[in-house]
């Protein structure tokens, strides 16, 4: 019997894990001498106040959108993708390789050719330890950890060694061709006379990410896979017995998680630095892991979730650039974040629960 | 290459596998009362940066020393609450630990030092000194062993030594006392020792606290023995490292020593890239280096080589009744 009615468990307690993190970097913000309070109002003003704001806010929460939904779908099959990050690192290569190898005419070829190069090299960067866990029994979240440090020395590589241009010191590749610069909001919404900020990295992929949303909802509560999906995350022994194959559903999982973390590169490779840089992917594959348990891993959580810590990360900068209060306030708040929405959240649930319990027989015992 | 330089590359290998060690063995005992542990990194990170502001505060480093414990202590506490009270998912827990360190140690450097995020260089009694073992200067000269034991072994920092005793005193605690034995079984299968009348929380609290206490040791010696000072992210996936020597040691003390230093000799060797020059008929990329810890990991926990069985009840929270 559940305890709490739906939308309790669905919006209450994560609202109340997200008020507890947000007073604890309040009171994080008062323990290193400054106003909390002015420090909101900075970052709403800078990431919500202008159109400028607005892109960078939703630049990030595009990156986050895809690292959220990678780590959602891996959730709902009770496997934890650690490797967000390895993915979308390697994803960014493959983005680069497609972008450099051919002289695109128009961004609309080359972006359907870079979203099936990320995706293959982040699906690709996920069927390793996928096919161990799934065959070997390897533990998924240490082989991820394990494959995101690989990853990044396997890019570390191949920027310098293979893809830097000739006489040229900085480790990343040439800057790709006009042709596959995507359009900005900017760009997009002028057609309709909405003025956008043009130096705001928002792009076309936020587009496809609000498609992505979609698509792995129809996947995972519409398709027969999906549904198989859910069931072996619910039950393992239960979903063999029903006849689900565990090889397929670890691996189809992990290879959706994979290519989703890896399609995040069209944003930040393809549209925002136009070219491959070293750690292009700045731990939004880890960001991925808050976004997915403030979303209750559901497509619309997560990119209201998403959209929630791409204010937090434009806020974040804003303030780093008018206080003394360093960027690093963000990885804080990140931590408390996946802290009470993932791990301390039976300390916010109990006592819920206890209060629509006692609700509960109050009501009744008025009923008699 | 030449004797002399060999024995450069093994006396950094020990100081490199020293925080690997302390680490790892932290895991041990977490892991084998059967609470994942990957806030390693996050523990380490806390305590350095907690040695390092109260040796520099205070010219003391053992007073540093306390102070990266107790930070570390912290972290270990809240990864027991979370994790054994609320019975959260351990693996969650660690990741926001580490999350919240990398943070949080910047964001207190910067309010305290204002150096953007580092404390000032420590110098003279706010660092470890190397300490010469006796004798050390007298068998300098004999052939082959004297080199081997007054640059080798000796004239390191105190801490190196209390990592390499504590490889077998960890033994002796596992294996040879009550209290280890409930310990492995508490990993193993809970339940039996929660019928047995001994607290499961309670081990696993002691399991976490030990794992604090050599955390903090840890992260101290980075700190204040290896650099002097404190820098953001020092750890540098450190903490990554001591899980995959701790799964490569199959989560035994002996074997993990083992491990560590073959990481730290690893580690060594990307930082002389000339040796590696020498040794290699090819030229071996220093990223390949670098990522052999990991690689080698991997492929145990594939079980070509050997398989790594993790205990038992690791990573689930312990439900007394339903």
């Amino acid at each position: 019997m559940d305890v709490m009615p739906k939308w309790a468990d669905v919006v209450l307690v994560p609202v109340i894990s997200l008020i507890l993190a947000m007073v604890i970097s309040a009171l994080v913000i008062l323990a290193i001498g400054e106003d909390p309070w002015a420090a909101l109002k900075l970052m709403v003003q800078g990431s919500l106040g202008s159109t400028y704001g607005w892109g960078y806010t939703l630049y990030y929460a595009t990156n986050f959108v895809f690292t959220g939904l990678a780590v959602s779908i891996a959730f709902h099959a009770s496997m934890f993708n650690i490797g967000g990050e390895g993915q979308a690192t390697l994803g960014g290569l493959g983005v680069a390789l497609v972008c450099l190898a051919v002289p695109w005419p128009h961004w609309a070829l080359a972006l359907p050719a870079a979203m099936v190069g990320g995706m293959v090299f982040g699906a690709a960067w996920a069927a390793i330890p996928a096919y161990l866990a799934a065959k070997r029994g390897s533990h998924i979240v240490i082989t991820t950890i394990m494959f995101n440090f690989i990853g990044a020395a396997v890019l570390n590589y191949m920027l310098v060694n293979v893809l830097r241009p000739t006489g040229s010191m900085d480790p990343a590749t040439a800057k790709f061709p006009p042709g596959t610069n995507l359009p900005t909001l900017h760009e997009m919404l002028a057609p309709f006379g909405i003025s956008f900020s043009k130096s705001a990295p928002a792009n076309i992929s936020f587009l496809i990410a609000l498609l992505a949303c979609f698509l792995l909802w129809l996947l995972i509560w519409r398709t027969r896979f999906g549904f198989e999906l859910r069931a072996f995350g619910k039950s393992e022994s239960g979903a063999i017995y029903a006849g689900i194959r565990p090889t397929k559903i670890i691996m189809g999982s992990m290879l959706i998680s994979g290519a989703l973390a890896g399609l995040m590169a069209i944003n930040t490779v393809q549209g925002e630095a136009e070219r491959l840089v070293l750690n292009s992917v700045e731990g939004a594959g880890f960001i991925g892991i808050a976004v997915a348990l403030m979303g209750r891993s559901h497509p619309l959580g997560v990119l209201i979730a998403a959209i929630l810590f791409g204010f937090l990360y434009q806020g974040g900068a804003e303030l780093a650039l008018w206080t003394t209060i360093p960027r690093e306030l963000i990885v804080v708040i990140q931590g408390l974040v996946i802290l009470f929405t993932g791990a301390l959240d039976n300390m916010v649930r109990m006592p819920v629960e206890k209060v629509f319990l006692r609700l509960r027989r109050s009501n009744n015992g008025a009923g008699e | 290459m030449d004797f002399s330089t060999l024995i450069q590359i093994l006396d950094s290998t020990l100081r490199l596998a020293t925080p690997l060690l302390l680490a790892c063995l932290a895991g041990l005992f977490s892991e084998r009362s059967g609470i994942f542990d990957i806030g390693l990194e996050a523990k380490m990170l806390v305590a350095a940066f907690f040695s390092a502001a109260f040796a520099y505060s205070t010219g003391s480093v053992w007073i540093g020393l306390l102070a990266g414990i107790a930070a570390s202590m912290v972290f270990a506490l809240i990864h027991g609450v979370a994790s054994i009270t609320f019975r959260g998912n351990q693996l969650i827990s660690g990741v926001a630990l580490n999350f919240l360190a990398s943070g949080m140690t910047v964001l207190v450097a910067q309010s305290w030092f204002q150096q953007g995020g580092r404390t000032p260089s420590l110098i003279g009694g706010a660092r470890f000194e190397p300490i010469t073992l006796p004798f050390a200067d007298a068998v300098r000269d004999v052939p082959f062993l004297g080199p081997l034991y007054s640059d080798l072994l000796s004239g390191h920092s105190i801490l190196v030594y209390v990592a390499l005793l504590a490889v077998p005193a960890t033994w002796w605690v596992l294996y040879r006392t009550r209290f280890g034995l409930r310990l492995r079984a508490v990993g193993e299968n809970p339940a039996a020792v929660d019928t047995a009348g001994v607290s499961v929380i309670g081990l696993r609290f002691a399991a976490i606290g030990i794992a604090g206490l050599l955390c903090g040791i840890a992260g101290a010696y980075l700190a204040t023995g290896l650099q002097a000072g404190f820098v953001k992210d020092m750890t540098a996936g450190r903490g990554y490292i001591a899980l995959a020597a701790l799964i490569f040691a199959k989560w035994r003390p002996w074997y993990a020593l083992g491990a560590c230093l073959l990481f730290g000799l690893l580690q060594a060797l990307s930082l002389r890239t000339d040796v590696v020059d020498a040794i290699f008929p090819f030229k071996m990329p220093v990223q390949l280096l670098d990522s052999l810890p990991y690689i080698l990991t991997v492929v145990i926990l594939a079980g070509f080589v050997g398989k790594a069985i993790p205990p038992r009840a690791g990573g689930t929270p312990y439900v007394k009744e339903r």
